[in-house]
């Protein structure tokens, strides 16, 4: 019955299998739904699972070195592909572990599906060993979740729980396996399609041309038009279609961070990303247009600040597949239901059919122009090396035909902000939830998922210290992910906000030793030495601490022939700007 | 204001905490909620009567809707649906109250289910005006114990 593929489309019908145990059946599924590559943790509750998968030779099971870990590269592999990313991990803790990449996933709409063993079914409930109520503590993070009791529902429950995470606004499914369920013999019934009583769970969301009229009309009477680009635009595969529609219509693009390369930045057309860290002329443009053009993004408070004062002399109209996404956080003019990517291409049909003349917006333009000239990305120099320098040097010397990761913090920023992003899922943060540890786990799943290009963690020394043993992940199975540490031995967004809020009180915000803090000016200082963690790994390490230095030690790291930490010395003053403070509007905008 | 739903879910382990923590979790303000299989066992009705303002109703049904097991919501509108309570209310009765009691049970239409030497158990349905009048009469005689199914609603 095993195909040569695993692909969805290899398997077009219903088939009924051999005889085999649940464990086996999983496998047969994971198949069945394309499934190459598998992020899994064995334990008593899983062992049975990983004895199946050591079966086959069509996944690839990689074994991360903490279950975290194995889930948040299910999402680098997911945000790099499309693809569902697929994590495995035993009951209790261990799949308390997988806990921060579901919330993950669920925030920035990832499609994965987290598999966790779970006890004996007659134990279920009585506090066994090993034993968390994993489907009813997941209920808040999940996009649907699965505790098969029965071994007979192992087949459809796959089924459904990966048209699930991958349709519609994609997101995470669980599913929860008690360890004889895997254990029993049936013989499986595989479907080839999904029912749901829900009709919104298979319903395919579309505009109506009425809806479609109304934006394209709204677009020729607006002076100051704006589109407002996010996740959606990725998720959906509209890059194409929205570049064509800015195009046609003549409408300056902002995206979110989770837009980001949905348009291309080096676009006449591109004000690169706005909200509290973004483009200060993104902002501008955004406070100040009549029509706003939302597609395929939630108003997230990071993007609007305070609500209230966002947009606030714009007609809004906001395309999204998800309808609870309309009105919720900004009222809207024109709430239209519809997967972006159908509406966008619809909308240029439109635009051809009824021959639409873009309005005359040069004023408007002109205006873009000049708040660009005038307020760019922008850092000083030093005699040090600044870290927006280093991700602007690493930009250069990749050609920006790589793919990045991130940590969380003031690292996230400066990569997005120095690296231009012309195309999608190259960008790949954790953005809703802001995850510390996430980027070199999310590199390990996204060089596995492209393993002929780039994949460069750009990380700060907290962030990069949350999943660091994934080293040994990279070292073990060849996967040669990069990892370039911005080291201002600080949280540096927390030491930022301390500055400027809290009157430069630190508040556990040094990593090192407080009484003898390392710094370009301190190399004694610096810790921990994470050329030698490297090591320590099997990893090649480098750490540069001089300018004349940096370029040639990020080349050593692009040419060298699997994983590589290069640890970036800098100092923790940098602030990330411009910066509208949380809660507050773009007239509070701070520039210096 | 009030709004009432019905939530149609399938009677599938965990829904009843999938439907209830979308209201905890997003933070709205359920009045009561009342769960039964319907006519079709495979499917529960859900009442749940909503405290907001029709922007948080508009919210409510969507993320209910984006719930995999919910299979439909039912949003009544003032007077498109009848509603009813059913409360059972257990009041201290002597031989002298005791008359009193079966007065204003009757003028109620309510029953009398269960009679002590000191208690009664009176059953009684109605809309929600009907049942806060009657537990304002009844509450002087001295309320024991008090149980109420919510408020139930059903299309005209």
């Amino acid at each position: 019955m095993k195909k040569d593929q695993t692909s969805p489309a290899a398997f077009p019908k219903a088939e009924i299998g051999r005889e085999m145990k649940g464990s086996d059946a999983v496998v047969e599924c994971l198949i069945r739904e394309g499934v190459d590559v598998i992020f899994a943790y064995p334990g008593g509750a899983s062992q049975e699972l990983h004895q199946s998968l050591a079966r086959t030779d069509k996944i690839r099971t990689i074994l991360p070195r903490h279950e975290q870990g194995g889930s948040f590269a299910a999402e680098g592999y997911a945000r790099a592909t499309g693809k569902v990313g697929v994590c495995m991990a035993t009951s209790g803790p261990g799949a308390t572990n997988l806990v921060s990449a579901i919330a993950d996933a669920y925030m920035d709409s990832i499609p994965l599906v987290a598999i966790t063993g779970q006890v004996y079914s007659k134990y279920i409930g009585k506090m066994a060993f090993q034993e968390t109520d994993f489907y009813g503590m997941t209920l808040p993070i999940v996009k649907h979740s699965y505790l098969v009791m029965d071994v007979h529902e192992l087949p459809r429950v796959f089924k459904e729980a990966f048209h699930l995470a991958r349709t519609g606004r994609p997101g995470p499914v669980i599913i929860d396996l008690p360890k004889d369920v895997q254990q029993a013999k049936f013989q499986p019934v595989f479907p080839a399609t999904v029912e749901f009583r829900n009709q919104y769970a298979t319903a395919s969301q579309m505009a109506t041309d009425e809806q479609l009229k109304q934006v394209l009309a709204l677009i020729g009477e607006a002076k100051k038009p704006v589109l407002y680009a996010g996740g959606g635009i990725i998720s959906s595969g509209a890059h194409e279609a929205l570049k064509k529609f800015a195009e046609k219509t003549n409408v300056p693009v902002a995206t979110t961070l989770m837009g980001l390369g949905g348009f291309p930045e080096s676009h006449p057309l591109s004000m690169q990303w706005f909200g509290m860290h973004g483009a200060a002329y993104g902002n501008w443009a955004v406070d100040q247009c009549d029509l706003l053009l939302c597609v395929g993004a939630r108003f997230d408070d990071r993007i609007t600040g305070d609500t209230g004062k966002f947009a606030a002399h714009a007609k809004i109209v906001h395309i999204d597949i998800d309808a609870s996404e309309h009105n919720k956080n900004k009222r809207v003019l024109l709430p239209v239901v519809s997967d972006v990517k159908p509406a966008l291409v619809r909308l240029n049909e439109l635009a051809t059919a009824n021959k639409f003349k873009a309005p005359d917006t040069a004023a408007w333009h002109a205006q873009i122009a000049t708040w660009k000239k005038d307020q760019p990305f922008q850092y000083d120099k030093s005699k040090h090396i600044v870290p927006q320098e280093a991700v602007a040097a690493l930009y250069e010397l990749t050609k920006g035909d790589a793919i990045m990761t991130t940590g969380v913090g003031q690292h996230q920023m400066w990569a997005a902000q120095f690296y231009r992003f012309n195309e999608p899922r190259r960008y790949i943060s954790s953005l809703g939830l802001g995850a510390m540890g996430f980027g070199y786990p999310a590199a390990l799943g996204a060089k596995v998922a492209c393993p002929d290009k780039q994949v460069i963690d750009i990380d700060g020394d907290g962030s990069f210290m949350m999943n660091i043993q994934e080293l040994a992940t990279a070292h073990i199975e060849k996967i040669a992910a990069k990892a370039m540490i911005l080291n201002n031995q600080h949280l540096g967004m927390v030491v930022q906000w301390e500055d400027r809020f809290y009157g430069s009180v630190r508040g556990n915000t040094i990593l090192g030793d407080e009484s003898n803090v390392g710094s370009p000016d301190n190399l004694g200082g610096l810790y921990p030495d994470f050329v030698k963690i490297a090591e320590g790994f099997g990893v090649k390490g480098r750490r540069v601490h001089q300018k004349n230095e940096l370029k040639a030690a990020i080349q050593e790291m692009l040419d060298h022939d699997g994983p590589f930490v290069l640890d970036v010395i800098v100092p923790y003053t940098e602030h990330v700007l411009p910066m509208i403070p949380a809660g507050k509007t773009v007239k509070d905008m701070i520039l210096k | 204001m009030r709004h009432t739903i019905s939530v149609i879910v399938e009677n599938k382990f965990g829904v009843l905490a999938r439907v209830s923590g979308m209201f905890s979790g997003r933070g709205f303000n359920i009045d009561s909620l009342n769960v039964a299989p319907m006519h079709d066992p495979s499917t529960s009705r859900i009442t749940v009567v909503l405290k907001g303002d029709d922007a948080a109703l508009d919210m409510v049904i969507k993320q209910l809707r984006k719930l995999v097991n919910v299979v439909d919501v039912l949003d009544f509108k003032e007077g498109q649906a009848v509603a009813r309570e059913l409360v059972l209310v257990k009041v201290k009765a002597n031989a002298q109250t005791r008359f009193e009691l079966l007065q204003i049970k009757d003028i109620f239409r309510a029953k009398i289910v269960h009679l002590s030497l000191d208690a009664i158990i009176i059953e009684a349905t109605g809309d929600d005006e009907k049942v806060t009048a009657l537990l304002g009469l009844l509450e002087p005689f001295g309320i024991l114990e008090l149980a109420r199914t919510g408020r139930l609603a059903l299309k005209r």
